[in-house]
């Protein structure tokens, strides 16, 4: 049982830690695409100190909810890294607090407070970002709901520790043309959620063209850090989640040691790099959707995941 | 499991799969604005129906549905795409975006219904079939059917109705390949040669249409007059 709750522990640090390192690795890879240099991969770590370092402004006329957000938004990545399979191919002391719905739900907690707190100072940016945001965020959740729908059909559960264990047992339901169609459906929906350039471009600095960024552009100090590490934290989840529990639990510790425990951590990174290359290559061959068409990529998104669910039906 | 169950499940497998990404570029087709990016659509479904036809030919040990493959490879695959591209180069590559009656995202849902409706129109027809590649192959055939028409309905130029009677032709051969593994050949070279002939006189038609008319927006054509 200590074990367990040792393991948790460890998985959330290694979100923690690992996070900003995957969005250094990922702007680098992009600039190196493009034949530049790039910034440091540890670049993300410097940012986040340097703003702890710096003092906060804080406009009069907000409220508590813009002082608040900043701890909800660090937070609630954290949670969702205690429920869903990080590391270990097994169930985790916190694991059954929530299935993924409850994951998705708390993730949601994170971008309300976030759009709530981009209103609130009146700042002309804020809810101009956090109107967009939430039209993505509306169009993308007919898409969750028939992605964990599809996923609760097929291997009869919502607990992705039961889950990720249906696609490889046999090898043969890894070919399912379910489980290929989700995993499209849900890659449309990590560019959705996580602003990458089909979408939104993370990268822009024109706050008119801007969907996910301009909600944290009244933060300074210690408020910015956190928004900023909050934001890599829950990329760093959702990853977690499309390749844990969506594509196939390989490279994740099986046993109750604590050595293979730390031996994931490297496979897992290996993972998320393998597909970090391949958003990146996503990122670098297409434009920015101009904001009208995203609702067609997201109509896209969802028609992939009702065929998902068809071709379920079809099977049995 | 045994050894040659493990295999012929993941055949199966491989058969649905190649089911799911062909229901999925016949949706494609009706999302894409761009000519060629649904001629490139079309290429990968029939390359598809294809690779259907030689899982389904190893399964059944039947030489028929490779010989399927080869002839669809050749023609929808290769000349088909060739002939459209040599015979209306310019309507292929500078036309950005195609006109249609409705925007996107209702094509979309509109798709959608249609290949619920074509899983209940064949459940009846397979209340009593146990082989699971045609409980499949045949519903997918059905909404691929289906969804060509409707691209035909939708787009209201004419390449890209050619590409829509195109598909739904591949989804009649989808779900024939399933039901029908011996089809005699002479029936499957007879429609290929038919498919590519429509092909090229509607690629014909349409150029000379475009001549004429400086346009291949057939939509608009109902306001011409007779002389």
């Amino acid at each position: 049982m200590t074990n367990r709750i040792v393991f948790n522990v460890i998985q959330v640090l290694v979100v923690m830690t690992f996070a900003p390192l995957i969005k250094g690795v990922l702007n680098r890879l992009k600039e190196n695409i493009q034949s530049k240099r790039g910034p440091s991969i540890f670049q993300p770590y410097r940012d986040i100190w340097k703003l702890f370092h710096k003092d906060e402004v804080i406009s009069e006329q907000s409220s508590w909810i813009f002082r608040f957000t900043p701890y909800v938004v660090f937070v609630t990545p954290i949670f969702v890294a205690l429920l869903i399979p990080v590391l270990t191919g097994y169930p985790l002391f916190f694991a059954f607090m929530g299935d993924m719905l409850g994951g998705g739900f708390i993730l949601a907690l994170g971008g309300f407070f976030a759009t709530l707190a981009a209103v609130d100072t009146a700042n002309p940016y804020g809810p101009m970002g956090a109107s967009r945001t939430r039209m993505v965020g509306f169009l993308a959740e007919p898409v969750f709901m028939i992605v964990f729908f599809t996923v609760s059909f097929v291997a009869g559960s919502t607990i992705p520790y039961i889950v990720h264990k249906h696609w490889v047992t046999p090898l043969a339901n890894f070919f399912e043309p379910s489980h290929v169609l989700l995993m499209l459906a849900f890659l449309m929906l990590i560019i959705a959620e996580g602003g990458r350039i089909p979408v939104d471009n993370p990268s822009g600095h024109f706050e008119l063209a801007m969907i996910d960024e301009s909600k944290g552009l009244e933060y300074s100090g210690r408020g910015a850090a956190l928004m900023k590490w909050g934001g890599s934290m829950k990329f760093f989840v959702l990853l977690c989640i499309f390749l844990n529990v969506l594509v196939a639990p390989w490279g994740l510790a099986q046993g109750e040691a604590l050595a293979e425990v730390l031996l994931a951590v490297p496979l897992v990174l290996l993972k998320i790099f393998l597909f970090v290359l391949l958003l990146v290559v996503i990122e670098s061959s297409f434009a920015k959707l101009r904001l009208f068409r995203i609702t067609e990529f997201l109509g896209a998104a969802f028609v992939t995941s009702v065929a998902a669910m068809i071709t379920r039906l079809l099977e049995i | 499991m045994t050894e040659p169950h493990m295999a012929l499940s993941v055949l199966t497998k491989l058969n649905s799969l190649s089911g799911g990404l062909f229901l999925l570029t016949a949706f494609g087709i009706i999302a894409m604005r761009q000519v060629l990016a649904s001629l490139n659509l079309f290429v990968f479904q029939s390359i598809l129906l294809a690779a259907s036809a030689c899982l389904l030919g190893f399964q059944h040990g039947s030489i028929h549905l490779f010989a399927v493959a080869g002839i669809t490879l050749m023609t929808k695959s290769i000349l088909i795409p060739f002939l459209l591209r040599r015979t209306l180069n310019q309507e292929v590559y500078a036309r950005r975006e195609i006109s249609q009656v409705l925007n996107i995202p209702t094509s979309l849902l509109i798709a959608v219904a249609l290949t619920i409706f074509a899983y209940f129109l064949s459940s009846p027809l397979l209340s009593g079939v146990v082989e699971p590649s045609v409980k499949f192959n045949l519903p997918i055939g059905m909404a691929g059917l289906l969804l060509g028409a409707y691209v035909v309905m939708v787009r209201r130029e004419a390449v890209p109705q050619v590409i829509g009677i195109l598909s739904m032709e591949n989804g009649a051969f989808f779900a024939s390949v399933s039901i029908a593994p011996d089809l005699p050949l002479i029936a499957e070279l007879a429609a290929a040669f038919d498919v590519l002939i429509i092909a090229v006189v509607m690629g014909l038609l349409t150029r000379r249409i475009h001549e004429r008319v400086g346009t291949t927006d057939v939509g608009r054509m109902t306001s011409l007059k007779e002389e």
